[in-house]
């Protein structure tokens, strides 16, 4: 059984098509790295993957079932994070608030709840991080809370959405190979989304590269060639492979980096009382 | 002191509010709202005189007016960020309102300096009574609430996806909230909520690392600076407004000269 199924779906927002009929299928326990351009569709996909955006016509379909929002074996992390002022409740409560926390009533955790937290934060190493305040911790190891909490009710899918963002390399690089860790030991599928390729490469199985309404899936030497991508950017593409590393370039500019610089100013998000959904994807 | 009708029932009301008052106040503080209690006693004063005009008792005119108004703010939800000038005017107008209706009723002017600023030593057993009921019910409508509200504050996205209805969580808590300000009104005034919701809320917010210390701790601080007071207000014969705003003040203050910033 796939962990994400696409059969001809085409996903609008705002009288644009993110995707134009797109078939895809994402096998239980791998790893894919989600990438494209700023608009491409990254958050969308995963917003219709979790049931919150209803494809225009096709067919989602999550661990063998319709995809439908409110799934519990789908563990998310979202992009956008709360300006609200919470820095000054501990680590602890922040991950505790997100368990069993779309039901009515007091959120307080019973010995059950308790025990599923204690293993959320061991698993991403952040036993010691529960106890400091939010505003103490810095954006790794806030991340590492991020990560506890998509991982409560034990998830077989995890959805990340871009979780590099303002994260220095070395970072990036903990990022990635506890996520590796996580999906491993769960044998859990992984959608990891991203602006640029290098970080991941060690870590994914597969890539899923987004761009014009279209996407490629596949390996890295399968998806990341320069007619692929230029079909997809629509624009001309060269991949240069160097030391390991594979740089994509448009021209001059080496596009993953450039193109999303500006993203560093807009990926704050709003908050506070309500939630504003600003998407990229 | 006790020895008095009036301030048995004034430290009755003034418990009764004060206790849900902080507990509102503590979510409103997390969740960056605070203008929101301000904004609903401003249109509850509209309300309140608009429904003298037409033979309705004050206070269920304000509850009336509040509630709607809460849940229309609610259902505005993110189109209401950054009007601060559309929602100033909504405010002005809401208070200019109040004014004509007094106006019209003129045997009703005298109140306005009750309604705008409170009369606690003025509360008979009958209003008791209604805000006995009225914080019965908020208390246990945030209960229920207080779990996807507090989701939702933590990680509006996350929450979305795992089935919270935002809006309709954002509806239901403004609902509360404008409640609980209909009743902070009667103790301290229209004008004057910020000070008993949301003062010694915050302070416990500074003060506190966990939920429920936070929640627990501005219950406690708003009833600590009602009572006290109420009781500087009995012995200095100054205004019980005054002096419970004062208190609270003074109570966020020594957080913030306590706990070094937090955000």
């Amino acid at each position: 059984m796939s962990a994400v199924e696409f059969a001809g779906v085409t996903l609008t927002l705002a009288g644009r098509h993110i995707l134009r009929d797109v078939d895809l299928a994402i096998e239980d326990a791998e790893f894919v790295g989600v990438l494209g351009p700023n608009g491409a569709g990254k958050t969308t996909l995963m917003r219709a993957i979790l049931g919150l955006v209803a494809p225009s016509s096709g067919q989602i379909r999550v661990l063998g079932a319709p995809a439908v929002r409110g799934n519990p074996a789908i563990g998310y992390m979202p992009q956008i994070r709360s300006q609200a002022p919470i820095g000054g409740l501990r680590g602890w409560d922040f991950v505790a608030g997100a368990a069993a926390g779309h039901r009515w009533g007091v959120p307080i955790a019973g010995a059950a709840a308790r025990r599923e937290i204690t293993w959320a934060l061991e698993m991403v190493g952040a036993r010691e991080l529960a106890a400091r305040v939010l505003a103490e911790l810095s954006g790794g190891e806030r991340q590492r809370l991020l990560l506890a909490q998509a991982l409560l009710g034990r998830p077989r899918l995890l959805l990340l959405d871009e979780p590099l963002i303002s994260l220095d390399p070395h970072h990036q690089r903990a990022v990635v190979e506890l996520t590796r860790h996580l999906q491993r030991e769960l044998r859990i599928a992984v959608l990891f989304s991203a602006h640029e390729l290098n970080p991941l490469l060690e870590a994914l199985d597969r890539v899923l590269y987004l761009g014009n309404g279209r996407v490629a899936l596949g390996t890295v030497s399968e998806v990341i060639t320069g007619p692929t991508l230029s079909r997809l950017y629509g624009s001309h593409i060269e991949v240069l492979h160097l030391h390991g590393r594979i740089f994509v370039m448009s021209g001059d500019l080496e596009i993953e980096r450039d193109e999303h610089r500006h993203d560093e100013r807009d990926h704050g998000g709003r908050g506070g009382g309500g939630a504003r959904h600003r998407h990229h994807g | 002191m006790f020895e008095y009708d009036f301030m048995r029932n004034a430290f009755g009301a003034a418990t009764l509010v004060a206790l849900v008052a902080g507990c509102v106040g503590y979510f409103l503080v997390l969740r960056a709202q605070t203008f929101a209690g301000h904004a609903l006693a401003h249109v509850g004063f509209a309300g309140a005189t608009g429904a003298v005009l037409v033979g309705i008792s004050p206070l269920w005119g304000m509850l009336l007016v509040t509630v709607a108004a809460g849940a229309g703010m609610g259902l505005l939800g993110e189109r209401l960020e950054g009007r601060d000038v559309a929602i100033g005017i909504v405010l002005a107008v809401a208070l200019a309102l109040g004014l004509l209706f007094l106006h019209f009723y003129t045997s009703y002017a005298a109140q306005a300096t009750a309604l705008l600023f409170g009369n606690l030593l003025a509360v008979d057993r009958g209003t008791l009574a209604v805000l006995a009921l009225l914080s019965a019910a908020s208390l246990a409508a945030l209960a229920l609430l207080s779990r996807p509200l507090l989701f939702a504050t933590l990680q509006p996205e996350l929450a979305e996806a795992k089935g919270v209805s935002l809006r309709l969580v954002s509806v239901l808590f403004l609902m509360v909230v404008a409640v609980v300000t209909a009743e902070s009104a009667q103790i301290v005034g229209v004008l004057l909520v910020f000070g008993l919701m949301i003062a010694p809320a915050a302070a416990a917010q500074r003060l506190c690392r966990t939920l429920q210390a936070g929640v627990l701790g501005s219950a406690l601080f708003a009833l600590l600076d009602a009572w006290l007071g109420l009781t500087a207000a009995y012995y200095t014969d100054w205004p019980s407004s005054f002096c419970i705003v004062a208190v609270g003040a003074l109570t966020y203050l020594a957080a913030v000269l306590g706990a070094p910033r937090r955000s």
